[in-house]
Parts: C-alpha cells; structure tokens; sequence
C-alpha cells in the first residue's frame, strides 16, 4: 500500500506515539492578537518559556483599523489585545510585523509572502483558516488557545491521525468560474460537516491547473466543510512560488529541499478513506444563500424551499435560514439587491483576487445604493496593487480603498454592517451576525463581489460584456 | 485542574444544527486578554434582544424559567462548528455547562472542549431525537452522565458514548498536557537534531 502526501507529512512529524495518540512536531507556529494572549498568560503563570521563539512568527490582523495606523484607533479593548501581543513577542523574543509595518498583514497572507511556509511542513495557528498553507502540501490546521500555549511550550502537539478524504475536480474551468467557486461547489456538495475528522487533498487536473494563490482559495474554506485540513500535492507551481523568498531555503539547501518535496506527492496506490468527484465544466459561479456556507447554490439556481431537502434538520435549517437572510423559494440571486460590498479576507485579499475583481471594477462605477470597500490582504498585497493602478480603478469606480487586515470578514474593529445590511462578500464565513449583528452575508469570487457592487445586486459575471480579457 | 468523573443536572434543548462558534460567542467579545466572564456573552445575539444585553429574549431557550441553573446542553448536529476560538467553550463553561449532548461536533471546537473540562458527548442522530423527545415531556429531569462508564441515562432512557482513551483520560485526572509533553523533553529534542537544516 502506498502513502498519501497526508501520510508522509504525518509520519514525518511524529515525535513519539503511543496507540493512536501522536505527539507531532510542528514547524511552524503562526500567531496572532487574539487567540494568543491567554496562552502566554498560561505560560507566565507557570514560569515556561517559548521554547522555539524561531520557528514562531506574528502578526496584527484581527482586531486592527483599516483606516488608521494607530493601535487605538479601534477603541482601548482592542488596543490593549495589541499592545499585549507586542509586549508577549518581545518578552519571549518572536517576531511579530505590527500595524505599519512594511511585512504586516492577514496571518495566512504573509505566511506564504514571507516563504514561511514550505512543502511538508506541519502549520498550526489558533485561526481556523490556517488549512489555507495547506495550498503548498504542508499539513496545517487551526488550534485553539490551550493548544498555541502547548506549542509555545513544546513545539508540538498530541494528535490522533484523523481520516483522509480525496477530492478530485478534473476538466477545465469555465470563463468567469474561479478558485472561489471550486470550493464553493466542493462544500455544496458535501456539506458543511461534509469533511468533519479528515484531511483532504485536493487533486485532479483542474487543481494543478490553479496558482498558488488560487490554491490557497481553495484550502482556505477546507474548515468550511468540517476538515481538520486540505491539502495540495506541491509541484513546480508551488516550487517557482517559493524560489527567492525571504524564508525559503537557497542554494544547496534548497536543491536538498526539492529532492524530499518532490517525493511527497501521493503514491499512486494510496489509501484514502473516502473519495469525491467533481467536474469542473459543471461549476458556475456560486453565491451563499444562507447562513453556512454549505447553504450555497450557482448563481443561476433559484433560492431553494425547505421541501426541496429530505431530512428534517435541513428543512428547518433552510427555513431558519431564509427567514433570516430574508429570502423567499424561488427568488432568483440576480434579482437580490445588495447594500455592501467586501472584498477582503484570507480567503480572497491577494493580488490576483484584486487583479480580478478591479477588472470588473474598471467598467463601471460601484451603484449609489451601495457601500463597497476592497481591503488588501498585506502591507505587500497593497502597495504590489497601486504600483499596478489597481487602487486608482478602484477608487475612480468608488469603492474605499483600505489597510489591510482581516476587517469585515468578521467585523472586530469598526467594519461592521448593521441589521438587514446585505453584503457580496469574498470571505468564508456567512453565519448569523458574522459581518454584524442581524446583518446578511453572501459568499462569493471577486468577480462576482465587484459586479454586484456595480450593479446593485448580483450578475452572473459570464453574462458580462467583456469578461476576462 | 480538578478532573471529571460524573455529573448529574438538567438539559437544556437547543434544537438547532451547526451552531457554529460565532453564535456561541460573537467576535465583540473577542477582545478580552482573560479566560473568563464570557458566560454573561453566551449565545448573546440570540438571548438577549439588544446589544447592551439589557433586555433578555424571553423566547430563547436559555432564557426559560424551567431551565435555569441547567448545566447541560442538549444539541444537534456539528455544534461548535467555525472558528477556533477557545472562547466559545470558555463561555459556555463560565456560563454553568459541565456536558454538551450532540449527534456530532466540529473537531476543533471539540479539542477546545477537552481541554476545559467540558464533555462533549457524540450520540447518535436517533438518540440525540430520543432525549429531544423526552425532556420535551419531562424539562426537569435530571440527566447523568458517567464518563467512566461512558453511559448518559435520562428518565427511562440508557445510552452508551464513545470517547478516546487518551481523551478520557484527560478529563477523569485534569491533567497538565504542557506538563506531561515535556517529560518527554528528550525525545523532542533527538527530533529537532535530525532535522535537516533548511527545516
């Protein structure tokens, strides 16, 4: 039998085991304002130290203003949580890019920009969306705060092997149709719990076919299907992102390096404990039309009945859900008027995603009815956009051009939406109350997040003129 | 920490699936550098009608007279599922809840869980309907649970859960996990001098 990419990161990483229960070595440890000061409260109080300052990297992204440098822009409980950061980082020697600071940004943003993250590495961050490094074959998953202080104190991780589920989308994507919507259709499919205890690998031609920042779309919202984590076999798109930056290996060590990541992909005769597969000719864009991302649909699909499902705890999620996202069966999304627009978060704030959506943007101008506001993913994200003219396009179409940060993908500065505000939104998450309080959230691409902003509700993007020169 | 052997109490139904971490405990409350007084935040968007947490909503479960002091929560499918944070059972423990009764949790939500010395208890569909039905009928029955004995009993009603040992074990002695990873120091450290450089 052979091993999957999953089973040779793992058995990589395995420090001891006894049973079923691994302590896992972790490379890499990323960490953050708000999942963090706790921890390092734990280990104060007990007298530990960092054991590997080196292999942890910080940053400001949650809790920070996207339209001001100070840390108490966002009032003093926030500025605290930094401040906090900033004093935990310096006490145990870790570095950390604050607010300002020309390599700050989005944790799963900079990770990857910095080269930090490499080909079978083991990732952990007390941040779901740390799947996102998953895009590069490393194993990656979010922990939460008892955990960041086990590896603050350790480096590692007592783990029990989760399963492993293959998913693979071949043939070619349609014009219009993006990373996005892949793994939007993916969590269609399979629901929301869809992938609860395994870690996927995506797989199949039209995977390969993607960048490294589409890749990490796709990982990204592995969480968004109940993974531990998701998974891509690194090649030499993964190799070429990497050569030259900052953290990544050079010269011999890197010829060295190759040699074991080009030994990771998966045995052709692995063993996955489940398999899935889709055809890409058959993904449309996609919009959310609930209040889990599994509650999702393409664009052209009317919104669904509670009847339209079998079993009875969907019927009465479905209602629950058009009753708050205020949504009738049948209703078509290109007939559903938008008030906000966000394209933002881990999940879509690179540079091609900005690339994509200012393409839209440049042809019109963002509808009076709505707010639109684009927030880079990094510090590097954003000035790579205005050497390009990308933050001119967008501001002459009126939408906001902002710091970045996480900002309205979860709304723990000032970027909150009010009760029965809509929102196109690029990032993962459209629970209640996500984006604020009664607010109402749809998942979708760029492209489609920008031509909703000009248009005033959604459009089908392969319906426009002029698409995708 | 003290461990957890057994634990007997009412239940409260909240009969929804995939109650995800920001319904559990929105992101405003997010920006505490504490472990506690989450509790008062619990499910705030849905107990409270106003974002002052003035004024309770009388229709929400929790807020029902029949269940207060209740220090078990009964639930449907992938609770707990979304975001990692750990505030999410730090509320829910801060709030009063020993156990959580579920037909399936998220994975990292349910990790949080174990290290805070709440239970998480995985039924089945059927018998997660079962006790729905039940304490329907009979709110204040007083519900057991035995994690040594991995048995739940409600009224008439019996049931067996799976938990992992290791997990288990964790739970019955409260157990310091950062203390015992580094008795194995050693090992860790013969780890880290085989790897190669540019790991």
């Amino acid at each position: 039998m052979g091993k999957s990419l999953f089973d040779k990161v793992w058995d990589a990483h395995i420090v001891s085991q006894n049973g079923d229960d691994c302590l896992l070595y972790i490379d890499r440890h990323l960490i953050h304002e708000v999942t963090s000061p706790q921890a390092f409260a734990g280990l104060n109080d007990k007298g530990r130290k960092v054991r590997r300052p080196d292999r942890t990297f910080a940053t400001m992204d949650h809790s920070i203003s996207t339209r001001s440098l100070a840390l108490d822009a966002c009032g003093p409980t926030n500025a605290l949580q930094l401040r906090t950061l900033m004093q935990n980082c310096e006490a145990h020697g870790i570095s950390l890019y604050p607010v300002g600071h020309q390599k700050q940004g989005i944790v799963h943003v900079i990770g990857p920009e910095r080269g930090l993250i490499l080909p079978g590495m083991t990732v952990v961050c007390g941040d779901s969306h740390t799947a996102t490094h998953g895009a590069f074959g490393a194993l990656a998953f979010g922990i939460g705060t008892s955990q960041v202080e086990h590896v603050l104190a350790t480096q590692t991780l007592k783990q029990v092997k989760p399963k492993s589920m293959k998913i693979e989308v071949n043939g070619e994507l349609g014009l219009g149709v993006t990373a996005k919507d892949i793994i939007l259709a993916i969590i269609g499919k399979i629901g929301h719990a869809g992938a609860t205890g395994h870690v996927i690998e995506y797989a199949g031609s039209a995977i390969e076919g993607l960048s490294m920042e589409a890749r990490m779309t796709i990982c990204n919202m592995s969480i968004e299907a109940g993974a531990k984590a998701g998974m891509i076999a690194p090649d030499a798109v993964t190799f070429a992102y990497l050569q030259g930056r900052e953290f990544a290996p050079q010269g011999h060590s890197w010829q060295q390096a190759l040699e074991w990541w080009q030994s990771l992909p998966s045995d052709a005769d692995a063993h996955f404990d489940s398999i899935v597969r889709l055809d890409a000719a058959d993904i449309a864009p996609q919009v959310t039309w609930g209040t889990n991302p599994g509650q999702v649909s393409s664009v052209t699909t009317p919104v669904p009945a509670p009847q339209d499902f079998s079993d009875e705890v969907e019927q009465t999620s479905c209602q629950k859900a058009l009753t708050y996202m205020g949504l009738t069966p049948g209703q078509h999304l290109t007939d559903v008027a938008v008030s906000h627009v966000f394209i933002g978060s881990c999940t879509n704030s690179r540079i091609e995603d900005l690339r994509a959506a200012a393409d839209i943007a440049k042809r019109g101008r963002v509808a009076s009815s709505v707010t639109a506001i684009v927030v880079p993913g990094s510090n590097e994200v954003k000035q790579q956009a205005e050497a390009e003219g990308l933050d001119q396009i967008f501001l002459q179409a009126g939408f906001e051009w902002r710091l970045p940060g996480c900002s309205m993908c979860l709304g723990m500065n000032d970027d909150i939406l009010g009760p029965g505000d809509r929102c196109a939104s690029t990032s993962n998450r459209n629970f209640e109350g996500r984006q604020g309080r009664g607010a109402r959230t749809h998942l979708v691409s760029p492209a489609m997040a920008a031509a909703a902003a000009l248009h005033g509700h959604f459009v089908d993007v392969r319906t426009l003129n002029g698409s995708h020169s | 920490m003290s461990g957890f052997t057994q634990h007997s109490g009412i239940a409260v139904p909240l009969d929804m699936a995939n109650v995800d971490t920001d319904q559990i405990i929105p992101k405003q409350f997010l920006t505490s550098v504490s472990r506690s007084g989450y509790g008062k935040h619990l499910f705030h968007d849905w107990r409270y009608l106003d974002a002052n947490e003035q004024q309770l909503n009388p229709d929400f479960v929790l807020n029902r007279p029949e269940y207060q002091g209740a220090s078990v929560l009964l639930t449907r499918q992938n609770f707990g599922c979304g975001s990692s944070r750990e505030h999410a059972p730090w509320a829910l423990t801060d709030y009063g809840f020993k156990a959580v009764l579920a037909s399936s949790f998220a994975d990292i939500f349910y990790g949080n869980c174990i290290n805070n010395q709440l239970l998480p208890v995985a039924l089945s569909v059927n018998e997660i309907d079962q006790l729905f039905s039940y304490l329907a009928a009979s709110p204040q029955t007083q519900l057991q649970i035995d994690l040594v004995a991995q048995r739940v009993t409600c009224g008439p009603l019996h049931f067996n859960f799976e938990i992992d040992p290791a997990h288990k074990n964790t739970l019955l002695k409260g157990l310091d996990a950062i203390g015992q990873t580094l008795e194995e120091i050693a090992a860790i450290e013969g780890y880290e001098h085989a790897l190669p450089v540019w790991r």
